[in-house]
């Protein structure tokens, strides 16, 4: 339990050294860029059944197929949170808005990251209800239902964590809210590329999270304005 | 072994005065309900006795008894509890916990404690919040306003239904608040297990008290952990009032309610629209 707590403490500071003095852009920033791919065998992706709820079956014509297992050409991985995960040098607490949405029975986009702190807006767009859920563990868990035409829920979090958000009422919604210390991350697209920019010079531990593939990291140092490539293999699983 | 713990609560009281930007504030192991002082030093002997075999020794829901009871004990290192007058996603009050206890939750295997004085249970409060450092982190929220509850009426009644209609609480709760709506049989906790909503037509009590005061409080605050959700930033409180007393109807009881919904019934039942996906809720 102190353990437990003392880790909060830690993550604590780390969230509050983002809020530091006003940040300068560093004169050269480097960048990371890359491409994450799986090896191994993947999960069965299976066809989501709405039958449930009519107004999401009519929005898709082809049934949309599970979203925690996405790949893509040359055994790219879609959905991979690539983030600097130590060697982070502070940076101003970011305040433009990150947008959520609930559309079509599914969250979109099915991964986001946002920053400690940062403001987050989660939108119903569908001729229905939702109850969102973020399953917090290190944060608090809450559950807001969200009626048609309902405003959004405007929250932020106080804690780096990676929170599962599910749906109760339509049990096939399932998304991540990645709450990072850091403002660089990249969550990667349907050829599994991702850029982190603005990287001062310095060493990076830069670590690729995937929800079904796990993490792995590997240590990146930037001497000047230069971009380097870093690709991740991740080790897939069929369950 | 003492000096060492004692040394730990000492680091550990640090740091809450810290991160509370050392507000005064009554030690994190000490709570207050009425003229009541709960000490965890005295919960904990209670605890062993009392609670360990279903809710674990770590209070981490692993007791001995956990494995046969459905739905499964509070985890208390989550610090995510159900009955709560407080908004979704913030600690209850130190007086919730204390009802939940004498109270217990006739949906579950959790049963009243109020065999135990009231100055056991208060202190059996203070120890479960040991279990998670989100009470030395946080307080408790604010508990939510609730007005005055207005006599029900058969328009109040009628719109509550429109209510029950529009926030879709007949996809988990059922058309008839049987339980048995179209998302019923695949709901999940926050741990993943499976979980029934309530049904109204049981007649029984609620999973957090009895009037409605507390059914107001219940859908207003949503169980915590559990698949229900929050209202009170969709409803207004005279919408909550209307949905309570629609409420209220569903069971199989002789309420002030249900004497006005049947009686209306009788005559106007037909002008009804069906609750459910092609439904209109009102009496129109």
């Amino acid at each position: 339990m102190i353990t437990r707590y003392l880790a909060a403490l830690a993550l604590a500071s780390v969230g509050g050294g983002a809020a530091g003095p006003p940040h300068r852009p560093p004169a050269a920033a480097g960048t990371i860029s890359g491409k994450v791919t799986y090896t191994g065998t993947l999960p069965k992706l299976r066809p989501i059944d709405m039958s449930k709820e009519p107004n999401c079956v009519t929005q898709h014509p082809t049934p949309v197929m599970t979203q925690d297992a996405v790949t893509g050409p040359a055994n790219s991985v879609r959905y991979v949170v690539v983030y600097i995960a130590a060697g982070d040098q502070g940076a101003p607490p970011a305040t433009d808005t990150v947008r959520y949405d609930q559309k079509g029975c599914l969250y979109i986009p099915h991964v986001a990251t946002m920053q400690v702190h940062q403001p987050l807006e989660i939108f119903n767009d569908d001729p229905h209800s939702h109850n969102i859920h973020p399953l917090a563990r290190v944060n608090a868990e809450w559950n807001k239902s969200q009626p048609k035409g309902a405003p959004p829920i405007r929250t932020s979090w106080d804690q780096p964590e990676f929170i599962a958000v599910k749906c109760n009422v339509h049990p096939w919604m399932h998304g991540y809210f990645v709450v990072l210390a850091t403002p660089h991350s990249a969550v990667t697209d349907s050829t599994g590329s991702f850029t982190l920019t603005g990287l001062p010079p310095g060493t990076y531990t830069v670590t690729a999270w995937h929800e079904r593939f796990g993490t792995k990291s590997q240590e990146v140092t930037i001497a000047g304005s230069e971009t380097k490539t870093v690709n991740f293999v991740l080790t897939a699983r069929p369950y | 072994m003492r000096p060492q713990t004692r040394w730990m609560w000492l680091v550990t009281a640090c740091g809450a005065v810290l991160l509370l930007g050392g507000a005064a504030t009554a030690p994190a192991q000490e709570t207050h309900v009425g003229s009541l002082t709960g000490h965890a030093a005295s919960g904990k002997p209670l605890y062993t006795r009392y609670c360990a075999g279903c809710h674990g020794d770590d209070g981490d829901a692993q007791g001995e008894n956990a494995q046969w009871i459905d739905p499964k004990p509070r985890d208390f290192t989550m610090a995510t509890f159900k009955c709560r007058s407080t908004p979704s996603g913030s600690l209850p009050t130190d007086q919730d916990l204390f009802n939940s206890l004498e109270r217990g939750f006739v949906t579950t295997n959790m049963p009243s404690w109020v065999a135990l004085t009231p100055q056991n249970r208060i202190d059996l409060v203070s120890y479960i919040k040991t279990f998670s450092p989100r009470w030395r982190k946080a307080q408790a929220g604010k508990p939510i306003a609730i007005p005055p509850e207005p006599a029900p009426t058969i328009q109040s009644i009628l719109h509550g239904r429109e209510l029950f209609q529009r926030m879709e609480c007949w996809k988990c709760h059922g058309p008839a608040g049987h339980g048995d709506g179209p998302s019923a049989h695949d709901l999940t906790d926050n741990k993943d297990n499976p979980i029934r909503p309530y049904d109204f037509q049981t007649g029984s009590r609620f999973m957090c008290g009895t009037t409605n005061e507390d059914l107001y409080r219940i859908f207003m605050t949503g169980l915590d952990g559990s698949p229900m959700p929050s209202f009170d930033d969709q409803l207004k409180p005279a919408e909550a009032w209307d949905l309570v007393h629609f409420l209220r109807t569903f069971q199989p009881l002789q309420t002030r309610e249900s004497v006005i919904w049947r009686t209306w019934f009788s005559t106007h039942g037909r002008e009804l629209k069906p609750i459910g996906p092609e439904g209109g809720g009102g009496g129109q």
